[in-house]
């Protein structure tokens, strides 16, 4: 190891989701990982022992990430049985091994849910996610260049709640922590987002129908408020979203706007 | 019609179902709880009281009615969730522990059928007098001294109490926000409010059976 790096290195012991494919048992397979610096991300950790496991003839284990910076919800990994780790507020890949100690086991696993299929090892599918998305997590009209950014005057409050809401990068950590396997954060923190600005308000009661029976469809489960999601959430999305979704889907059943909905675009 | 039972499909339309019949049912808790301390005014105040409850007839079907309908929605959309839930996470993780969540949270599907079981041993012990060793029509105040008077009665009562000050701590909370009806906080009141609802409701029935089982109650 390079003398440059500050701290000591660390011996570290993985014990690591491996699983081939879809259709695999899988197990939990024990790595050492030795000459770890603590200024690694833990995703360079991962890449150190996957280079190791290459250079001797195995398999690297698989993982998802892309931007490497927190902000694309790539990654995401069940760290000692927390999701993206102990740093709260943080994503796998801007968690630092020197949150861990030199002789530590991490174990890691992927997101465990009957709607996140594993694919291989610690990399699931996430696609339902894209659906919920894709059944109303949008604003159809269209909107032409931006405008002034006074042109249209938003309350404060309702900026701050909209932009809370859209920090959400969607990495599924909610999905992943809840024992109940539930979307709601997820699906809550879109429907508050667009629900509290003025372009979200003609299609608020569809959308918060539409997505709502769509996450239910996905097979997530239901939200139990035991507040897992809102701890293990890396952007700090609160359980009140949760609130404004149950808010708007209530009205939009007793109203069944959806129906007319479609019968006005017919 | 389909708007409903659309509506009663979705996780959240039976978790709203849930809420409403848990809320009417700790509405009824409070009141039962509050009647029920009158077993320390005195033997003619509590029989009085139930003399005029019994006294209400068709009414007292009504509210009768109400609660057993309250109960059975409240547990299958209790049944009908936890199925869902679980099926959501077919495998577990090797290593998880909850960072969160209360014990309340976590106990309220073991805590609910503690709770199914006392409601049955409940009526049959102080409304129709199966499990009860003397049981009298008119003598409310004297059934309820008789009926504590086996120490595993009074266990069993302790016991399904602390239950349901668990329940309604998560439930009063939860069946609130559920309903969209609290303001967002980061320390809401309502948290608060379940709390001493829990607290109140638990003391209260508790007092009963074991000042019984002390003799303060003779
Ligand atoms: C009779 C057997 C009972 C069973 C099987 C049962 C079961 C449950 C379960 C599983 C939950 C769900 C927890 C959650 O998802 O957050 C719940 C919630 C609740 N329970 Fe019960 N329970 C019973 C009796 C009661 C009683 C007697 C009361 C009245 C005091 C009550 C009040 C509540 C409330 C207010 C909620 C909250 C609903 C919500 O979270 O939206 N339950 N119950
Ligand atoms: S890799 Fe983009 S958020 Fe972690």
């Amino acid at each position: 190891m390079s003398a440059s790096t500050a701290g000591a290195a660390m011996h570290l012991t993985l014990h690591v989701w491996r699983q081939k494919g879809p259709k695999d048992a899988g197990r939990m397979v024990q790595y050492p990982a030795r000459d770890i610096s603590p200024d690694m991300s833990f995703l360079e950790m991962l890449d150190t022992v996957n280079e190791r496991l290459v250079e001797s003839g195995d398999e690297p284990i698989a993982f998802d990430h892309d931007c490497r910076e927190g902000i694309c919800g790539s990654c995401g990994l069940m760290i000692n049985g927390s999701a993206h780790g102990p740093m709260k507020l943080t994503t796998a890949c801007q968690l630092h091994m020197r949150s861990f100690k030199d002789g530590d086991s991490i174990w890691i696993e992927p997101w465990r849910a009957k709607a996140f299929p594993v694919i291989k090892d610690l990399v699931v599918d996430r696609g339902a996610f894209d659906r919920i998305i894709q059944a109303g997590g949008f604003i159809s009209a269209p909107t032409g260049t931006p405008q002034d950014a006074n042109g249209l005057p938003i309350a404060k409050a309702d900026a701050d709640l909209a932009m809370d809401n859209a920090a959400c990068i969607g990495c599924g950590a909610c999905v992943a922590a809840c024992p109940n396997a539930s979307a709601s954060l997820f699906t809550a923190a879109k429907i508050s987002h667009l629900g509290a600005l003025p372009q979200g308000q003609p299609e608020r009661k569809r959308r918060a129908k539409a997505m709502v029976e769509r996450m239910d469809l996905e097979g997530f489960g239901g939200c139990t408020l035991f507040g897992e999601c809102q701890e293990a959430c890396p952007k700090g999305i609160s359980l009140d979203a949760i609130m404004q979704m149950n808010r708007d889907y209530v009205l939009a059943s007793a109203t069944a706007v959806e129906e007319k909905v479609h019968a006005d675009s017919a | 019609m389909s708007a409903l039972r659309r509506f009663w499909a979705s996780t959240i339309g039976k978790k709203v179902v849930m809420a409403v019949t848990g809320l009417l049912l700790v509405l009824f808790l409070i009141g039962h709880m509050l009647g029920n301390l009158q077993m320390f005014v005195g033997a003619d105040a509590m029989n009085r009281y139930a003399a005029l409850i019994k006294s209400t007839g068709e009414l007292l079907w009504v509210a009768r009615a109400g609660l057993l309908a309250a109960a059975v929605l409240h547990i299958v959309s209790a049944v009908q969730l936890t199925m869902i839930n679980r099926a959501a996470r077919p495998a577990d993780y090797a290593k998880r522990e909850p960072a969160v969540s209360t014990i309340a949270s976590r106990t309220m599907r073991v805590g609910g059928v503690v709770l199914a079981a006392f409601i049955v041993f409940h009526i049959g012990h102080f409304t129709v007098g199966t499990f009860h060793p003397a049981f009298s029509h008119t003598g409310v105040y004297g059934n309820v001294i008789l009926g504590f008077r086996s120490p595993w009665v009074v266990l069993f009562y302790v016991i399904a109490m602390a239950v349901l000050g668990l329940h309604l701590f998560h439930g009063a909370w939860s069946g609130v926000r559920t309903l969209g009806l609290a303001k967002p906080s980061p320390d809401p009141l309502h948290r608060k409010v379940a709390l001493w609802i829990a607290i109140a409701v638990w003391a209260g029935f508790t007092a009963i059976p074991v000042a019984v089982f002390l003799e303060i109650l003779r």
